[in-house]
């Protein structure tokens, strides 16, 4: 049971009908059932009726369970699968801006070289960084700029995608 | 052949197989009900509020087990079905409700009567559709019926766009649907199944837990088999009633919060329960941590959200399917495993349960000089009209709990009441569906005063069509379910439950020209009631009962099922009749 209870965060990659009305559907049931997004993007695939959205949210296995079966329940889903449960890679984005002064600029950047982000945009008193990876890496960059003065971030939301293709338990 | 809008809907609705739609006319749909207008393959019930028409739909359903159609206008039109749609959502009632909606280009301005009906209905139904272009109308119209009637049943809305109902088309009715994303049937696990019957086998204490499920998969017959083959006693979720004679020596009638005392004292002490197209709602386990402590449990279930869906309820035997499939399987494995000792093992388990019944069975007092006691309107209407097999449809509070324990039902599709929402107001447009459905065939609505109140107006609709509906008002001048809590959990504050200015039902129902009548003492009661069945056409009867009498077992909300109250509490008298005085009632008329 305890194992149950434990909350965890799960990835879920859903392909649904490429129709107006679906994001709302998905982000009802959510908000109807009283379940967490923490972050969700949609985009459309290489067949054009059809899009792709990634869903991070939280729950413990009992709610996730019921989660992953709500969204199957949805007439325009046609495929959910929890990546969580397989291996599979994610990436996040972040556009952020950093305020800087002479003594921060060189910390900033050297921050900025060690997570492989790149300078989109750069002022007197602004450094405008761009980082991509996963979302560990992406909150662990702006976990470490705080101190130095974040003045915003934009983050796209994470996609994932599984390392072998889906199997016969897709649904 | 190209055809209008109108005319594809109409000729989309005769491909269904349906013959009667329930609606009310606006601006946006008057092209619909023009071409209805003009032909009669599809007979149209014109109501008197939406309300009223989306209920109707939900008895026509609930009774036939095909689905229950609806039309209504735009804007207040559509908001007027809502309670209907979500009450159909929660039952799982197949209905599918056609809502005008302004002109396509105008969407999204604010329009006159519009509405977002895609929006407002997405949570109370399956599914919906917006039909942006006529040449998708038939083909939605044939989705939304596949979608409303397979799977688990439930509403569908089709939102109709006034242009969409004038434009041309070339008609083709599609003899498939293809929604990849839609699969309703899951297949069913045989190891599990095997696994199962097992479990049956070794049972002791044994109980099926029987629920709506196995009604809408038309599974009387299995459900009889599984438990005549390997002995098993039988509740019913108040949904399920009907679904398993009433009268069968296994019958231990229904559980929950107003259950009897054996069906509850039997599933708490069970050590198997085998749920049955039931959905393990709060009203039947009370406090989930404390349900079946001693049970396996097998849950048989066509969608897979109802399985391992309430937290503390561990699910050993989880079998996702057709309660009719599963059980054609489960009692075949059975007849192969079971060794005909069952009866001998289950000895002990068939002694403690006739035990219960015997120390607490469901009973009522009447005596000739008090006031009528609303258990005795029901027993009475059972006895009188049972012979007739009747139609039950339910309004919602202490009569419609009554009316559960006290009407014994013998068949599945005879009992309308509205379970997960709790609608007031349901009863008696639903009473008129099913009797659009059946016409010869005796269609009884038990009410209260209260909830008769929220759909009255459909008194009209029954004159005019000739819907012979016995209407059966238990009166007891209260919102009575709502009283009986604050009896029992207020201090007998009667905080907003009180009925004064309640009309004269008898004049009420001759002003509509329908036929009323009125019982004030026991001895009126069997006269009252043979009056109205040899009367044609609608009766309203006014049962003027004992208003302080409550409904009993009463598991309080949050109890585990062995906690009943089976009687008013001692001090329950005094709270009730003097520290808090009912304003006496005035009578309208
Ligand atoms: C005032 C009041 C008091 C109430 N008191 C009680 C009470 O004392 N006892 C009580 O039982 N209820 C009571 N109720 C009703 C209660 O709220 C629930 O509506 C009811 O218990 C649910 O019944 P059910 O479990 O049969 O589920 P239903 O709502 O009938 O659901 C059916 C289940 O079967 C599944 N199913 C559907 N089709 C199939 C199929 N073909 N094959 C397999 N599975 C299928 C569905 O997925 C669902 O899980 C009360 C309601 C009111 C308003
Ligand atoms: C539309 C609606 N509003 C409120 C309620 C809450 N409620 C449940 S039972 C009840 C009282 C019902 O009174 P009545 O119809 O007279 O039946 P009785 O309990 O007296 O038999 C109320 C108000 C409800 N179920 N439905």
């Amino acid at each position: 049971m305890d194992v149950e209870n434990v909350e965890r965060e799960h990835i879920i990659s859903m392909r649904v009908e490429n129709r107006s009305g679906v994001l709302a559907r998905v982000a009802g049931l959510f908000s109807g059932r009283g379940y967490n997004i923490e972050s969700l993007t949609v985009a459309p695939t290489l067949d054009a009726t059809i899009s792709l959205m990634t869903i991070v949210t939280k729950g413990d296995a009992r709610i996730i369970e019921q989660i992953l079966k709500q969204l199957n329940k949805l007439v325009d889903a046609i495929s959910v699968v929890d990546l969580t449960e397989r291996a599979h890679i994610d990436r996040d984005m972040a556009i952020i801006k950093v305020t800087t002064t002479p003594e921060t600029r060189a910390e900033v950047f050297r921050i900025a070289d060690i997570f492989r982000a790149r300078v989109m945009d750069s002022t007197n008193t602004m450094y405008t960084l761009e980082v991509t990876g996963p979302g560990r890496k992406v909150e662990a960059m702006i976990y470490q700029l705080r101190s130095l003065g974040i003045e915003e971030v934009i983050r796209a939301g994470r996609i994932a995608v599984a390392r072998e293709p889906y199997g016969a338990d897709t649904t | 052949m190209m055809l209008n809008g109108s005319q594809i809907f109409i000729e989309s609705l005769k491909r269904e197989g349906v013959d009667v739609i329930f609606g009310l006319p606006g601006g946006v749909v008057l092209k619909i009900f023009d071409a209805l207008h003009q032909q009669s393959d599809v007979k149209v019930v014109l109501t008197r509020h939406e309300q009223g028409a989306g209920h109707m739909a939900e008895g026509y359903a609930k009774a036939t087990g095909r689905p229950g159609v609806a039309l209504v206008t735009s804007g207040p039109g559509m908001t007027n079905i809502v309670t209907p749609l979500a009450d159909a959502y929660m039952d799982s009632v197949p209905i599918v409700v056609f809502t005008g909606q302004v002109p396509t280009q105008l969407i999204g301005n604010d329009a006159f009567q519009e509405a977002d009906n895609i929006g407002i209905s997405r949570p109370c139904t399956k599914h919906n559709f917006l039909v942006r272009d006529v040449k998708d109308l038939a083909r939605t119209i044939r989705e939304a019926f596949h979608i409303a009637t397979t799977g688990r049943p439930g509403p569908v809305l089709v939102d109709i766009p006034k242009d969409v109902s004038i434009n041309t088309a070339e008609f083709d009715y599609p003899e498939t649907v293809n929604l990849r994303g839609y699969d309703p049937d899951p297949g069913d696990d045989k190891t599990l199944i095997t696994r199962a019957a097992e479990a049956i086998c070794q049972a002791k204490r044994p109980i099926i837990y029987v629920g709506g499920g196995a009604v809408f998969s038309n599974a009387a017959d299995e459900v009889k088999a599984l438990a005549e083959i390997a002995h098993i006693p039988v509740d019913m979720t108040l949904m399920g009633l009907g679904v398993f004679p009433a009268s069968h020596p296994l019958s231990l009638g229904m559980l929950g919060m107003h259950g009897s005392y054996t069906a509850n004292m039997a599933i708490h002490n069970a050590d198997l329960v085998i749920a049955v197209g039931s959905r393990f709602d709060d009203r039947v386990t009370g406090k989930t941590s404390e349900f079946c402590p001693k049970a396996k449990i097998i849950h048989i279930d066509i969608d897979p959200t109802s399985i391992r869906k309430i937290r503390d309820i561990e699910v050993h035997i989880p079998i996702l399917g057709d309660v009719k499939a599963v059980l054609t399987e489960l009692t075949q494995a059975l007849k192969v495993s079971i060794d005909g000792n069952k009866k001998d093992l289950r000895e002990p388990w068939w002694n403690q349960l006739h035990e219960w019944t015997e120390q607490h069975p469901l009973t009522y007092s009447q005596s000739d000089d008090e006031a009528i006691k609303p258990q005795y309107v029901i027993d009475r209407l059972y006895q009188l009209t049972t012979e007739k097999d009747p139609i039950v449809a339910t309004d919602v509070g202490q009569h419609q709990m009554w009316a559960a324990q006290y009407f014994k039902l013998e068949h599945p599709r005879r009992w309308l009441t509205s379970g997960g929402l709790g609608t007031m107001g349901f009863g008696f447009p639903a009473a008129m569906g099913a009797q659009e459905a059946y016409p010869g065939r005796l269609v009884l609505c038990v009410t209260g005063d209260g909830s008769f109140q929220m759909n009255l107006q459909e008194l009209a609709t029954a004159v005019l069509y000739k819907l012979p509906v016995k209407i059966v008002i238990i009166n007891n001048h209260y919102h009575g379910m709502v009283r009986q809590w604050q009896d029992l959990f207020y201090e007998g504050r009667y905080a907003s439950s009180h009925l004064s200015g309640l009309p004269d039902y008898v004049k009420l129902a001759e002003a509509y020209g329908a036929v009323g009548l009125r019982a004030t003492s026991p001895s009126d009661v069997d006269q009252v009631i043979q009056e109205a069945l040899h009367t044609d056409g609608p009766v309203l009867m006014d049962f003027e009962v004992s208003r302080s009498e409550n409904v009993y077992p009463m598991i309080p909300a949050g109890g585990a099922n062995h906690e009943m109250l089976l009687e008013d509490p001692p001090h329950l008298g005094q709270a009730a009749t003097s520290s808090v005085e009912a304003p006496e009632t005035v009578t309208l008329s």
